[in-house]
């Protein structure tokens, strides 16, 4: 039991800090791409600049991504090797196409995109950044399948007895597109594109209510608006679509989301709960019926809840399901808002008068941020008992040759590199944001400037 | 069984796995012997370039290492659960290396005190250096054969098992070699007073794996008689030492003519085919137990489906040569001497 808990615990806080980095790379690199394509077309030196600049903050988040990404990898044998060798067939292919078609792709263009700019041609580095790009979101994809794979096999049958026991893939298509992929691949994309909108947004509302790089700054602000509206209304879309799925595929961690325990009987949604699992009962703010009229068009049409389910098949932590579900889904409906206000003073031309707004948007780069990590932390908590839905528990599928000591030193090792970590991020980030987005030609952050020719030489 | 070509899928993928580390421990190998060089450059100059002669193309040679290991997971799922959970602490150490010698090399140019960028060149060497010596740990555990009783099971103990004697010297090895390759990409990259200093440090990495290199066949030839059974039963396969030892040999006399090109060729090649020492003295096996032969992990109990294979083969089939493209095309954009400019580390 305290090797399944330590192995669970480590696991959780390393992919929810890894999972800090990516979502930002795949939105910054999604305004690098337009920042840049602006640049080819119009010329304008201002969109270069603004290229240039998030590339620098890009080159932060992707390199923190990378190395805690890793380590992901490496978990999955070193603390899950039950799990490994269970899903090894199916889940070791998603995760070798993800290195091969992905993350080749992003890491050999990263080297053009960051040190490229005045060795090849516009053009060149602009394909560069949408080799970055896509490759990040090749990434989301493998990954999202793998993980998806996990809330839905299909395409795969059991082969094997007992420690012996592994799925194997029958059919690779039904595996990649198994009946929670897509629905859950958009919903994380759109998550990523908003996290890395709404930090440009931060940034550039940062300068405007300081009154400096402004007119850069405006520039900049609009596209990542528009951005960010577009995909916080998305995001309703996909989130409905990944909802509706979860009611078919996994009615348990459906019913935890809602604290849903009456059999089969309507379901209340709520707004803002608490759910009393001893009493079965949630105290909070609801729409009778709402649930069941989300899925059915109909108040009063049944759905199926916890009790439905034999205890050890329900998601051991409803409580918690069901406040991180409604954290993202509160936090989903503050940015539509946001974005919609901002959007409505835009079109009446008064957008940057608003110092509140602006405010508002300095601090709300920490939303999205929430939003993609109790959303995750609801899918997974809710999938439990199970590391594979209906297939193998997480109490089974941690690795046996592994002791509570081993899990202990390397966990305390994570919490400090990670701690360190996020400091020396917050550090470099708020300095690259105070050093703004001209490159300054007293060079300061190098102490050398004897220049290139006697560096070169060495003398 | 189905093969392809007269050879069986696992086998396929045993040349596939072998394949993608060895194009790791070349590419990182150059680059975690740089690192491993840092701190012998004195200046800051030396120390910049150097680290820019690596660059833009570390994050890319990283790509390898999450192949490798991603068709490992694939190919032979029992192999990848097998192994990591028992080398549990070196894969540990390795990852939070990895992330210190990572962080290192993007933050160390971000502030100009003299503390900031110390501290780095030291995390950054430190790291370089251990995860050198950690990887041929791990190679010198599976050689030698680990502690594997029944389901697969680890049924070692104690924090330290994995630090035995034979398993320091494949380690030192593994740095000599990486150091020997990294110096010589080093030359490739630099000029001048560095170049020159580069040249004097090469000859000690040579004179250290060599040293390290002959301690370790000894004691392999001595002690760890399965490793060399394939060939006292198949004769023709000492040709893989012999060229082996002719490619070692090659290093020191080109480098002695200032061939370093051609120099980082045969220390790229001897790389290469020390990999394929390492596949002959294994093949069929991948994991030894020291239990009971019962207990071996080979390339057949621990391969994934014949079809998750033959799919994974065709993934690689395409993925490759896009990854050897980009590859070459960075390579060739920054090919040349080291020159610093404002995007530069």
């Amino acid at each position: 039991m305290e090797t399944e808990i330590l192995a669970r615990i480590q696991f959780a806080f390393t992919i929810a800090f890894h999972y800090i980095y990516p979502p930002l790379s795949i939105g910054l690199g999604l305004l690098m791409v337009v920042f840049e394509s602006m640049y080819i077309k119009t010329k304008k030196l201002e969109y270069h600049t603004l290229a240039k600049f998030w590339t620098k903050i890009f080159a932060l988040t992707f390199g923190i991504g990378v190395v805690t990404g890793i380590v992901m990898e490496f978990e999955f044998g070193t603390n899950w090797a039950v799990y490994s060798r269970y899903v090894g067939d199916i889940f070791g292919s998603a995760l070798a196409a993800e290195g091969i078609f992905a993350f080749a792709l992003e890491s050999g263009f990263l080297g053009i995109l960051l040190f490229g700019w005045n060795r090849v041609k516009p053009w060149v580095h602009l394909v560069s950044t949408i080799g970055v790009f896509l490759g990040s979101m090749f990434s989301a994809v493998w990954i999202v399948v793998a993980n998806s794979w996990q809330q839905t096999p299909s395409g795969y049958h059991i082969v094997g007895e007992g420690f012996e026991a592994r799925a194997e893939i029958t059919d690779f298509w039904a595996m990649v597109f198994n009946p929670s992929s897509v629905d859950r691949l958009t919903h994380v994309w759109l998550g990523a594109f908003l996290s890395g909108a709404f930090l440009v947004l931060s940034v550039h509302a940062y300068y405007l209510v300081k009154g400096k790089y402004v007119t850069i700054s405006k520039t900049a602000f609009k596209i990542a608006l528009v951005v960010a509206t577009v995909f916080s209304l998305g995001q309703l879309f996909t989130g409905h679509k990944s909802a509706e799925g979860v009611a078919v595929n996994q009615p348990a961690k459906l019913a935890a989301l809602e604290g849903h325990f009456d059999e089969n009987g309507p379901a209340d949604m709520y707004l803002f709960g608490w759910v009393d699992k001893e009493n079965e009962t949630v105290s909070g703010l609801k729409i009778p019926g709402g649930l069941s009229f989300l899925l059915e068009y109909d108040f009063d049409a049944p759905v199926k809840g916890l009790n439905a389910f034999k205890p050890e098949n329900r998601p051991g932590q409803v409580n918690a399901v069901f406040q991180f579900y409604h954290i993202m889904v509160s936090i989903g409906m503050a940015l539509i808002a946001l974005t919609l206000l901002a959007s409505f003073y835009w079109w009446r031309g008064t957008l940057f008068d608003k110092k509140w707004l602006l405010w508002i948007f300095v601090f709300a780069a920490i939303l999205p941020q929430i939003a993609n990590q109790v959303g995750w932390f609801a899918a997974e908590m809710g999938r439990q008992p199970w590391v594979v839905y209906g297939l193998l528990r997480t109490s089974d599928a941690f690795s046996q040759a592994v002791t509570d000591n081993q899990i202990m030193f390397s966990l305390v090792l994570f919490l400090l590199v990670y701690t360190l970590l996020f400091i020396l991020f917050i550090y470099l980030l708020n300095k690259k944001i105070k050093h703004g987005p001209f490159d300054t030609h007293e060079d300061h952050d190098r102490p050398n400037t004897k220049g290139i020719a006697t560096a070169v030489i060495g003398k | 069984m189905e093969t392809l070509l007269g050879i069986d899928y696992p086998t396929w993928w045993f040349l596939v796995v072998g394949g993608l580390f060895s194009g790791y421990a070349i590419l990182d190998g150059f680059d975690f012997g740089a690192g491993a060089w840092h701190l012998f450059l004195k200046k800051e100059e030396s120390r910049r370039i150097a680290l820019n002669a690596i660059g833009p193309v570390w994050d890319g040679n990283e790509v390898w290492l999450v192949i490798g290991g991603g068709a490992l997971f694939a190919g032979f799922p029992v192999m990848y659960a097998t192994l990591f959970s028992s080398m549990y602490i070196p894969f540990m150490l390795f990852l939070v290396s990895l992330i210190f010698r990572a962080i290192s090399i993007e933050f160390r140019s971000k502030e100009p005190m003299l503390w900031w960028r110390k501290t780095w060149d030291i995390s950054y060497s430190i790291s370089s250096i251990l995860l050198a010596f950690l990887l041929g740990v791990v190679m010198g555990n599976v050689l030698q054969g680990i502690a594997i009783g029944p389901k697969y099971s680890y049924q070692g103990s104690g924090f330290f098992e994995f630090l035995n004697p034979y398993a320091i010297m494949t380690g030192f090895t593994t740095l000599g070699l990486f150091m020997t390759h990294g110096a010589i990409y080093l030359l490739l990259k630099t000029e001048g007073r560095l170049y020159a200093k580069m040249a004097t440090l090469l000859k000690k990495g040579m004179i250290f794996f060599m040293v390290a290199f002959g301690i370790t066949s000894l004691y392999t030839l001595l002690y760890i008689p399965h490793l060399s059974n394939d060939f006292r039963e198949t004769p023709i396969l000492f040709i893989v030492p012999l060229l082996t030892f002719l490619s070692i040999a090659n290093v020191p006399r080109l480098a002695s003519k200032q061939k370093f090109r051609s120099a980082f060729l045969f220390s790229t090649l001897t790389i290469a085919l020390m990999m394929v020492l390492v596949a002959v003295e294994l093949y069929p096996n991948l994991l030894l137990s020291t239990v009971d032969p019962l207990y071996h992990i080979d390339i057949y109990n621990a391969a994934s489906s014949t079809l998750s294979l033959q799919t994974m083969l065709i993934i690689v089939a395409i993925g490759t040569p896009l990854v050897l493209g980009y590859t070459f095309f960075v390579y060739r954009t920054f090919k040349g001497k080291v020159i610093l400019d404002e995007t530069s580390y």
